[in-house]
């Protein structure tokens, strides 16, 4: 059992997310992250899809009641077990009454923590991801309270050969590996961004010059920002003739540009569906860098093409396997350490 | 079957049948995901009807041999729609909605009455003689996008947006009926509550209503409305 000592600003168990309801108006939802959440799960030996926990800007404290194999990735911050600094991107193995403090982000703006044997959770609609608005999905449909207890599956064999390895690794408060995983395959955290867009589906109901200044200002992430959008703000978008829309699919990454000109790029808990304009789409390869960005930082936009923007996709793919040979031959070899 | 296809980011691709309000339009849309529920391609990861279209998302790894993978679906989906004719549409559906009209359940029935020069018995009247299509679900898990309204009851969003709307209310915004399924903020005019769930996340589909049905509104008492909250109807 994991026991909430101290909630975060938003705590929820999430996953890949809930597919195949959308069109029962039913949001995606999943991490914000996902690449920094298949990764987690891969250094516990999950399957990279299994619920983890995603913390926001200010994570919270955790009791771990037993011995326990995780694995802490996403956005720079300051983790402790036992007052002790412990890093990120590596199996950890903690010792039983353990305390995790995730700390707060130093930079990027979240962090996901992945148990080995994932949390013991039902599943609503094929997913333990939480959607905090209908209430329903991951820990009881909310963000964790201080005070909650949250059991997790027994490891399968992976993990055991993982745990058992670690143990020659004992540091002070905690066991891990020497190796922790390349820093080209974590998102890229910092304060200002430089995203990739494909051009949206109304994008020419623009005015050129509104669409010039897409491509060519900055953007402020503005404080109303959460995960089911990014306000921002900067230049202000106008359409050439107003112009009303029936209601079509929007998506992770849509960038929708509402009457008062200023852009909400649509992430994780978004809408199925949506009737703004869309100017730009963030292409998929950038959304966990997206998902790091914290109200403040700064925003640029950069067009390339679909044929780009699906080469890129297909390199994260690449590396995420070469990833996880590479921590199964360690493995099997008998040195995960 | 004609229809344009267009990319929705590097993961989905729009179909487009046209204009909206048309029967043909939405037989085409019809075509479209019985024809994806029954094959399945390897390929389909969701889909998301609306009122003119059909947003197919789709997996790109499955096309790892080729070397673009939205060329590769775009023939994929010319492949199985191309070809088609669109099918007829039977028998509709219809589904009767009981709803509490007024009162706490209905905070603004005073307001669209006033605004449409009726009594509040008249406002019901015409809500529920109306037969209204559910075009699309969308916006909140079962949420149905509703024509048929009659133009006699139309009302504008409110100026000051609640921040909290219960859930199953039935609301008027503009030219549009529609229900909330689940408590959202919104600036629909509220007439009355409907004791229904529209949205069952342990059942499958998860949503009492479907892209097609029909609908129709009756009013109750709260003691029936009473009842149907307590199962006993």
């Amino acid at each position: 059992m994991i026991r909430v000592v101290k909630s975060g600003l938003s705590d929820t168990v999430q996953d890949s997310g809930r597919i195949g309801y959308q069109q029962f108006g039913v949001i995606q939802s999943g991490t914000m992250d996902s690449i920094s959440r298949r990764i987690a799960n891969l250094l516990v030996g999950n399957e990279e899809g299994a619920a983890i926990l995603e913390t926001t800007l200010i994570g919270p404290k955790l009791l771990f009641e037993e011995e326990m194999l995780l694995a802490l990735c996403g956005g720079e911050f300051t983790p402790e077990i036992d007052g002790v600094p412990v890093p990120m991107w590596k199996p950890i193995v903690v010792k039983e009454n353990s305390l995790l403090t995730i700390g707060t982000a130093t930079r990027g703006s979240r962090l996901v923590m992945a148990v080995a044997g994932g949390f013991d959770l039902p599943r609503v609609l094929g997913s333990y991801s939480t959607y905090l608005k209908a209430g329903f999905g991951g820990f009881n449909g909310r963000s964790l309270l201080k005070g909650d207890l949250l059991s997790v599956n027994k490891p399968n064999e992976k993990s055991k050969m993982m745990y058992k390895q670690l143990m020659d690794c004992k540091t002070t408060s905690y066991w891990t590996t020497r190796w922790s995983v390349a820093k080209q395959l974590r998102p890229f955290v910092r304060e200002s961004y430089t995203i990739r867009v494909l051009p949206g589906r109304q994008k020419n109901l623009f005015t050129e010059q509104s669409q010039r200044n897409f491509l060519s200002s900055s953007f402020t992430m503005g404080s109303q920002s959460d995960r089911m959008g990014y306000r921002l703000h900067g230049p202000q978008l106008q359409l050439s003739e107003p112009n009303e829309l029936l209601s079509e699919a929007v998506t992770f990454g849509t960038v929708q540009v509402p009457s008062n000109g200023q852009p909400i790029v649509l992430m994780a808990d978004r809408q199925t569906t949506g009737g703004y304009p869309k100017i730009a789409q963030v292409i998929s390869a950038d959304l966990p860098v997206l998902a790091q960005a914290k109200p403040g930082d700064s925003l640029r936009f950069e067009e390339v093409s679909l044929y780009t923007a699906q080469q890129l996709l297909r390199q994260i793919e690449r590396s995420i396997l070469e990833l996880r040979i590479g921590i199964g031959l360690k493995l099997y070899e008998g040195g995960i350490q | 079957m004609k229809f344009i296809i267009s990319p929705l980011g590097d993961q989905a691709v729009h179909l487009e049948f046209g204009g909206p309000f048309h029967e043909e339009t939405e037989k085409k849309i019809r075509t479209v995901t019985t024809v994806l529920d029954d094959k399945r391609p390897v390929w389909l990861v969701e889909y998301i009807p609306s009122y003119t279209s059909v947003t197919i998302f789709y997996d790109v790894h499955c096309f790892a041999k080729e070397e673009f993978p939205y060329e590769a679906v775009r023939l994929e989906v010319e492949k199985l729609f191309d070809h088609l004719e669109p099918i007829v549409i039977s028998e509709r559906r219809t589904v009767r909605i009981p709803v509490l009209y007024g009162g706490e359940q209905g905070p603004d029935l005073q307001e669209v009455a006033e605004l449409n020069g009726l009594t509040l018995d008249e406002v019901i009247g015409i809500h529920t003689s109306g037969v209204y299509t559910v075009q699309m679900i969308g916006f909140a898990p079962g949420f149905p996008f509703l024509v048929g309204m009659s133009p006699r009851i139309t009302a504008p969003r409110r100026s000051d947006p609640r921040l909290r709307i219960p859930p199953r209310s039935v609301g008027i915004a503009g030219g549009q009926t529609g229900i909330y399924p689940i408590e959202t903020p919104g600036g629909w005019q509220l007439i009355g509550q409907t004791p229904i769930e529209l949205f069952l996340p342990n059942e499958t589909p998860p949503s009492l209503l479907r892209a097609g049905d029909q609908l129709e509104f009756f009013p109750i008492t709260k003691e029936q409305y009473d009842a149907y909250r307590e199962g006993d109807v």
